[in-house]
């Protein structure tokens, strides 16, 4: 009974419900939408293995490591895999065409990312061809790149043209993996340097090492660290967790900005949401006054407006969260190439449902308390 | 026309609740619109100061940033000696062969690491900055390892501080002077002396040569000797140019999210605007029909709805911007992405955000009102008083 006459209220004014229900529509719409950007900018912390440490120069990133480091990593207790590679920042065709690509030692690199799938076959020809190249699946998408195809990157770093043979394409095992990132060996980048800037030949961006048990990462990060105290090139070894997120502090001022309007948007709900009820409780204080002289109590009329309130958020909420899914969708192809990872999760869900509960439930309180306190003659004397 | 301003806003003023509820909607996009469009335009006017238009950037070839360049000895001398590269009034050239590398310092409070610029500089790097001035302490002596800090270095980060010691490189090197240089991105930068800072860091090789140019127009000529010159593969450009270049992609990345959001949230707001005009003109049914039979004319109704929803726009865009320019005290750094180190700048409001921002809440009390207001003019006078 209750509930019919909530609902039926509700749709007294249709224009104004719907309209009321279009703006938390889309309030908890750009909610949900600005939780994923956040989410998609942790999601190389997501994708990291406990597994992993990354050593690097101590100085910053753009100092490199000699690779005679390798050996001398290897020989560490708890270390099982030494992988190495450097940052080689090319792009294809144009600038605009940028994308994450790395010069790396291919056999270690693939032990240590099992998360990339690829075909056994792709594999191989990727390993045998010292010119190859292994490509993400997002990315051959976005460059229309088939397996075969002849790629040419332009260096900022290592100027020149670099040619390159597309033999594989990864995809990856579980949804945080990077699938736009592109890979070629290092050898065929060393043996380059080699040849035209021997200076820089033999050094390496960074080390990622496999190690045996997470629980050791701590104090086999500083065996490492130790191992090359005091020497022209002094390392800094962190978890690969801790390493993503150093990227992602970096840019912590913009991530606060974005969760800062994304409560600004709760705000925004709660006021139009608040409108409408403080609306339609004014044109109703003498239907209000009846109740009451009828014998209803003030909590019932409190109920009422709650509950009419928390009906129209809720349907809202409902439909912002449903409209999500088809937003990121289109989202993620305009700005893929800014977010590689971009999926929404459980918790931007919880979230959202959180989020409009809070709306219907402060949004009806004022008029609610309005409606309670107003005294029967005055509420009876009023009309329009 | 005064009549019907004056029966808008009283309206507006009876019913205060309400017109505050929906203003303020319109005032918190108001204000994410300027917030996001002004720190996009602040990133933009810090690098833009930053460079100078008398002043000519050597880089090499398709590096984009002076950290990813290296010029040889042998190149600098060549470019040294070009007849474009000014002298001052002791004769000596206004030209410097300067290092740009990155290191990691820990930042105050947090703990977290930033990539902070450090540039090698040579004696004339002062004199071709007129942006740079001494704040405290004193200059570096070349040949030693001395260094001097931007002011938002020694604000921001660890150990930087007028007489501590920064220790990277195997030297411990001591911060003898700190110096402004104001709303650029040089505040976010150490210099030292780049023959030191070369030894320290082993590198043989310069990032980028500055000089002041006798004549800015010469760059062409320049230019072209340079690509005809086969030891040099360097490229010249306009060191405005080059710094605006490196605000670019962040600036668009701010721009695009700035405004893809307000976009939305404008629809939220406008609807506010709606239901508020739709409510008020439903409870003035009555009043509608009695101004008609008084002999006010159905432009004159439909002016006095959509000029009320224009006031309650206009009260947003005012409280909006009124809060955003609280801002421009606030200083926010963050890493530009493109040069892959940290950036301190402001939120800036100019004339033209104003003006955008204001055309923006005006229009969205329009599209808010209009519809409510048509139909307020369409209403039938009978049927209009009829209502009670």
């Amino acid at each position: 009974m209750l509930i019919r006459i909530l609902i039926r209220n509700a749709f007294r004014h249709k224009l104004r419900s719907i309209l009321t229900i279009t703006g938390i529509a889309i309030a908890v719409l750009a909610y949900g939408l600005l939780h994923t950007v956040i989410d998609a900018w942790y999601a190389g912390v997501a994708a990291s293995s406990a597994n992993r440490l990354v050593t690097r120069n101590s100085i910053s990133l753009v100092f490199r490591l000699p690779l005679s480091y390798r050996e001398k990593i290897r020989v560490v207790d708890g270390v099982e895999i030494v992988s190495y590679g450097n940052w080689f920042g090319g792009y294809y065709r144009d600038e605009k065409d940028f994308f994450a690509n790395f010069a790396i030692d291919p056999v270690s690199y693939l032990n240590l990312y099992p998360e990339y799938k690829i075909s056994e076959q792709e594999k191989t020809s990727f390993l045998k061809n010292r010119k190859g190249c292994l490509a993400g699946k997002k990315l051959t998408e976005r460059f229309g790149w088939e397996v075969g195809d002849s790629i040419t990157l332009t260096g900022t770093i290592y100027p020149g043209k670099w040619e390159f043979v597309l033999n594989a394409v990864y995809e990856g095992r579980h949804k945080n993996v990077d699938e736009t990132m592109f890979f070629f060996h290092w050898d065929y980048f060393n043996e380059t340097l080699k040849k035209e800037r021997p200076f820089s030949a033999d050094t390496v961006g960074f080390y990622i090492i496999g190690i045996d048990k997470p629980e050791n990462a701590a104090s086999i990060a500083e065996a490492i660290d130790a191992t090359f105290k005091n020497s022209l090139a002094e390392t800094l070894t962190e978890t690969e967790k801790a390493f993503q997120l150093g990227f992602v502090t970096m840019s912590e001022a913009i991530l606060k900005a974005i969760q800062l309007v994304s409560f600004v948007i709760i705000v925004i709900i709660l006021v139009v949401v608040a409108n409408t009820m403080v609306m339609s409780v004014r044109e109703r204080t003498a239907e209000y006054a009846v109740l009451k002289t009828i014998g209803f109590s003030g909590v019932h009329i409190a109920a009422l407006i709650i509950g009419e309130s928390m009906i129209i958020t809720l349907i809202g909420g409902t439909l912002g969260t449903l409209a999500t899914y088809p937003a990121a969708a289109v989202f993620s192809n305009a700005v893929g190439t800014f977010f590689p990872v971009f999926n929404i999760t459980i918790k931007t869900i919880v979230m959202d449902a959180i989020v409009t509960l809070i709306v219907g439930l402060f949004a009806g309180m004022f008029p609610a308390w309005r409606a309670m306190s107003i005294r029967i003659s005055e509420g009876l004397r009023k009309i329009g | 026309m005064k009549l019907l301003f004056f029966y808008s806003f009283r309206n507006l003023s009876t019913r205060r609740v309400t017109t505050a509820l929906t203003a303020s909607g319109m005032a918190l996009v108001v204000f994410v619109f300027a917030a996001i469009i002004m720190l996009a335009e602040g990133l933009q006017k810090t690098l833009i100061e930053t460079g100078s238009y008398n002043n000519i950037v050597v880089l090499r070839k398709s590096a984009s940033t002076e950290v990813q360049s290296i010029i040889e000895r042998y190149q600098a001398s060549v470019i040294e000696m070009q007849p474009e590269v000014a002298l001052d009034e002791n004769g000596r050239r206004l030209f410097a062969k300067e290092l740009v590398v990155l290191i990691t310092l820990q930042k105050k409070g947090s703990g977290s690491s930033a990539n902070v610029v450090i540039r090698g500089v040579g004696s004339a790097s002062i004199d071709i900055r007129s942006q740079v001035k001494l704040s405290a302490g004193r200059l570096p002596h070349m040949g030693t390892s001395e260094i001097m800090v931007g002011n938002s270095v020694a604000k921001r980060f660890k150990n930087a501080g007028l007489g501590d010691s920064i220790f990277f490189a195997m030297r411990s090197w001591k911060v003898v002077g700190v110096f402004d240089a104001g709303n650029t991105g040089f505040s976010s930068e150490i210099w030292g002396d780049a023959g030191q800072l070369m030894q320290a860091f082993r590198r043989n090789a310069y990032s980028s040569l500055i000089f002041r140019a006798q004549d800015a127009s010469s760059l062409p000529g320049l230019k072209c000797c340079i690509e005809s010159d086969p030891r040099l593969t360097l490229d010249a450009m306009i060191e405005v140019d080059y710094y605006k270049k490196q605000s670019e992609m962040m600036a668009t990345f701010l721009r695009i999210l700035g405004i893809s959001l307000t976009a939305i949230f404008s629809i939220g707001a406008v609807i506010g605007a709606m239901i508020t005009m739709y409510a008020a003109v439903a409870n003035r049914t009555a009043e509608i029909g009695t101004l008609r039979a008084l002999g006010f004319g159905r432009m004159n109704i439909l002016m006095a709805f959509l000029l009320e929803s224009l006031i309650l726009g206009f009260l947003g865009g005012c409280a909006g911007l009124f809060f955003a320019s609280v801002l421009q005290c606030i200083s926010v750094s963050t890493t530009n992405f493109q040069t892959f180190s940290e950036l301190a700048f402001r939120f800036s409001l100019s004339p033209g955000i104003i003006v955008k921002a204001m055309i923006f809440a005006l229009f969205m009390g329009f599209s808010g009102g209009i519809l409510p207001a048509v139909r307020a003019s369409r209403m039938n006078i009978v049927e209009a008083l009829r209502e009670v």
